[in-house]
């Protein structure tokens, strides 16, 4: 993807959009990353942070982090995490971020990444030195898709920090890439200025000023290199020479204005007057705002007169003078509007902000100020960031007060809920209680029966499965057999050898059908097992159930009532900070309009000053051709 | 006089050639004091989100009854998605139509929680409607049933989206 870099006293240096889009994983398994990333991908960045940002801690706060789903990505989420700050213009928190990536025992492929972003950041926040430390840090393999953007940061700091010569070495490297090609080669150009080497820029910025190509921006950088060289040779006087590249600037392109201008005065310079006409012609009748182009009102009647035509100069310089009154009304207009607050109102109406070309929008509305004359002002580093912070505010804010308005529907919810429960709970308690204790001597007995089978399976004892009949029988042999003994009867005795003949019945039966009895006591236990288990998960239900009740209204008050303190001085910080942000805004913008209005005022005066002149002239030049015979 | 004025607009041409900062820098110290302070109050407020985040996941969806359901497209759809409709157990539950920014966010690789609410423990069922147009400029409707079950736990369902083809919606439903 081809970008086209911010332009700042006539270099290109990457600074605002500078990120890349968020990482996203061939195959993600964790839903809630890739529910940051959803929002991420919709420019909704505090919501992605918002939601990756808990996720990361419940990651980190994880006892076996690798079970986890966020495991796989959480280097990308981490990284993300920084992205994202620094899209929300976070930079302090998202150098922290980045910076831990950086010491992390990481892939090279990442920490270059990181490393990259991090000087990114240095370097929008003019902190160059920082920014080339971090840039070191780039070592072993680089991802592919950011190789040329490492380097033509490393060269946009050099020039930054006035290191032209070192910024060339590696600027001409770049020369040929294909994503930086037309800007590398105009800063390229710039370097050689700025080191000194006049013929090598002029060379260099001939070459960029000739690419073949058909991308916009890189048209824009084309008209901008042929722009600067004329320039550079209308400074040195060399006007011939300038004129060419002046014409190579494509009349509908950015810098269109510029060059007419700048063409009309090179001709001027070489007293080729009917030369300079052309350019101002076309220029004067272009859109009355722009500086060049009420420039050129001024300098086309002046160029009628060098050419004796007082006449029409005087016509020219009438028209001048109307459109610059009607332009001071317009940014007295607008003055007054900003002093009265719409600039920051319509600022913040969500309808325009919505547009992408909310600035173009911004000047349809009724009762704003003219935003023509801040178009340059809108487009600096420094009021763009007070400007986003003034949006981020009163974006801030709205979602504070939304919050705000749902801390009443909470409490009332735990009321109503606190309310339906209580009267209620005492009665489940009690119940509860009764079923409590059943359960656990249930649970007990179950215990000591699977002892008992277990028991069994070491030491076998037949009689623990004797039948309650046949207990009862062993029992009545046992009473009959003392009763017997203490009536003084042998073991020869007819009723003695009876009752052991009864009793190796009963003992015959337990010794054969011990291991059928033992069975069917596995079996019956099994099954008591099931039912066990039945009852134990109705009595888990139950217990989640009855503390589910309790957690629905019990340990809401403290912090919802802490939010509510927390968000009010929010609020309260937020208000402070836009009146503040806002005011700046307003002084600035006020600042920008007079310094417009101070310039057309003196444009002003010297049209009304050349107009009596030309009318002079034209008086006298009709005397004079009336007077001859 | 003349030759003054040409001056003049020279210097002020070849100013506005070099620079375009000048009249619009903004007071530094004051203005990075303010962006320092902005950064923190996001800051507070994205902790206030989170923390009020959690209050009402914990108030509106206990994580005994909690079901999410998440959306995403598989990989290199580009499919035109106009919107998706989630039934439970017959009860519609969110129909979601997506704008041009949201479908780009899908097919980026994000993955959209299209619904949170709360079932009973026990066995549900989750019908997956989808109303989109085709590469063939067709417009198409696919949708398709799941069974799932809901433990003690929050439940996560994540529904993957493909162009239906031969013999198949497109819908996927995996546990996570």
């Amino acid at each position: 993807m081809r970008r086209a870099p911010v332009s700042v006293l006539g270099l290109l240096l990457l600074s605002a959009g500078l990120a890349t889009s968020p990482s996203h994983s061939e195959t993600l398994k964790d839903l809630y990353f890739g529910e940051a990333l959803y929002y991420a991908h919709q420019g909704l960045y505090f919501e992605a942070l918002e939601r990756l940002d808990t996720e990361v801690k419940q990651h980190d706060a994880v006892d076996e982090p690798q079970l986890d789903t966020l495991y796989q990505h959480i280097e990308d989420a981490e990284f993300s995490l920084g992205d994202f700050e620094l899209r929300y213009r976070m930079h302090h928190r998202a150098g922290r971020a980045i910076k831990a990536v950086l010491e992390a025992a990481v892939d090279d492929v990442i920490r270059n990444d990181a490393a990259y972003r991090l000087a990114r950041i240095h370097f929008q926040k003019g902190q160059l030195a920082e920014a080339l430390q971090a840039l070191d840090r780039v070592e072993g393999k680089v991802p592919e898709s950011i190789e040329d953007d490492i380097e033509f940061l490393r060269a946009n700091v050099y020039l930054a920090e006035e290191r032209p010569e070192v910024a060339i070495d590696v600027l001409e490297k770049l020369r040929d890439s294909d994503e930086f090609g037309g800007f590398a080669g105009y800063n390229l150009g710039i370097a050689y200025l700025q080191a000194g080497r006049r013929q090598e820029a002029l060379e260099q910025l001939d070459r960029a000023g000739r690419i073949e190509t058909d991308d916009p921006a890189e048209l824009a950088i084309r008209d901008k290199a042929n722009l600067v060289l004329g320039s550079v040779l209308l400074d040195t006087e060399d006007y011939a020479e300038a004129i060419p590249y002046f014409n190579r600037v494509r009349l509908d392109g950015p810098f269109s204005n510029q060059a007419l201008l700048s063409s009309g005065w090179a001709n001027m310079s070489l007293d080729r007057i009917e030369r300079a006409v052309v350019p101002w012609n076309i220029l004067a009748s272009r859109e009355v705002t722009d500086g060049a182009a009420q420039e050129a009102r001024l300098a086309l009647p002046y160029a009628y007169g060098r050419l004796n035509v007082h006449g029409r100069a005087a016509i020219h310089y009438g028209q001048a003078l109307d459109a610059y009154t009607g332009e001071i009304d317009k940014l007295n207009e607008s003055i007054d509007s900003i002093r009265d607050g719409k600039f920051l109102e319509a600022l913040v109406r969500e309808e325009i902000r919505k547009d992408k070309d909310w600035v173009i929008r911004l000047r349809a509305l009724p009762e704003s100020p003219e935003t023509y004359y801040l178009m340059e002002l809108l487009a600096s580093h420094d009021f763009q960031t007070g400007l986003q912070n003034y949006l981020d505010l009163a974006d801030l804010r709205r979602k504070v007060v939304e919050w705000e308005a749902s801390f009443d529907a909470y409490d009332e919810m735990v009321e109503i809920r606190h309310d339906h429960y209580e009267p209620l709970l005492p009665d489940v308690d009690a119940e509860f209680r009764e079923l409590d204790s059943r359960m656990r001597l249930r649970v007990e007995q179950h215990k000591m029966l699977i002892k008992r089978r277990d028991d069994l399976l070491t030491t076998p004892r037949p009689e623990f499965l004797a039948t309650p009949e046949e207990q009862r029988m062993l029992a009545r042999l046992e009473a009959l057999e003392t009763q017997l003994v203490r009536g003084g009867a042998t073991q020869d005795s007819p009723d003695m050898q009876r009752l052991v003949r009864l009793k190796g019945v009963l003992v015959w039966r337990l010794e054969t059908e011990y291991h059928a009895r033992l069975t069917e006591f596995d079996q019956n236990l099994q099954k008591l097992d099931e039912a066990m288990a039945v009852a134990q998960a109705q009595y888990d239900q139950y217990v989640r159930v009855r503390q589910a009740a309790t957690h629905s209204y019990v340990g809401y008050t403290r912090p919802i009532n802490r939010l509510r303190v927390h968000a009010a001085n929010a609020i309260q910080t937020i208000d402070r900070l836009m009146a503040r942000q806002g005011r700046l805004l307003e002084t600035v913008a006020i600042d920008e309009l007079i310094a417009r209005r101070s310039r057309l005022e003196n444009y002003g005066d010297k049209a009304r000053f050349a107009l009596a002149d030309s009318y002079d002239r034209a008086t006298q030049a009709q005397a004079r051709t009336e007077a001859q015979p | 006089m003349l030759g003054f004025r040409c001056t003049a607009l020279l210097i002020l041409s070849a100013i506005g050639l070099a620079s375009t900062a000048g009249a619009q820098d903004i007071s530094g110290a004051e203005m990075k004091s303010l962006d320092g302070q902005v950064q923190e109050i996001k800051s507070d407020v994205l902790n206030i989100a989170s923390e009020l985040g959690n209050l009402e996941e914990r108030l509106l969806y206990p994580s005994g009854t909690q079901l999410a359901i998440f959306v995403a497209m598989a990989d290199d759809e580009d499919f035109r998605l106009d919107a998706v409709k989630l039934e439970i157990n017959g009860e519609l539950a969110t129909h979601h139509i997506y704008s041009f920014n949201e479908l780009e966010a899908l097919q980026k690789g994000g993955v959209q929680r299209a619904y949170t609410g709360n079932v009973m423990t026990g066995d549900h069922e989750l019908r997956v409607t989808v109303i989109g147009k085709l590469d063939n400029g067709k417009d198409f409707t696919a949708s398709n049933s799941f069974a799932f079950s809901k433990g003690v736990k929050p439940k996560t369902l994540g529904v993957t989206l493909a162009e239906p083809g031969l013999g198949s919606d497109g819908i996927q439903l995996g546990v996570w």
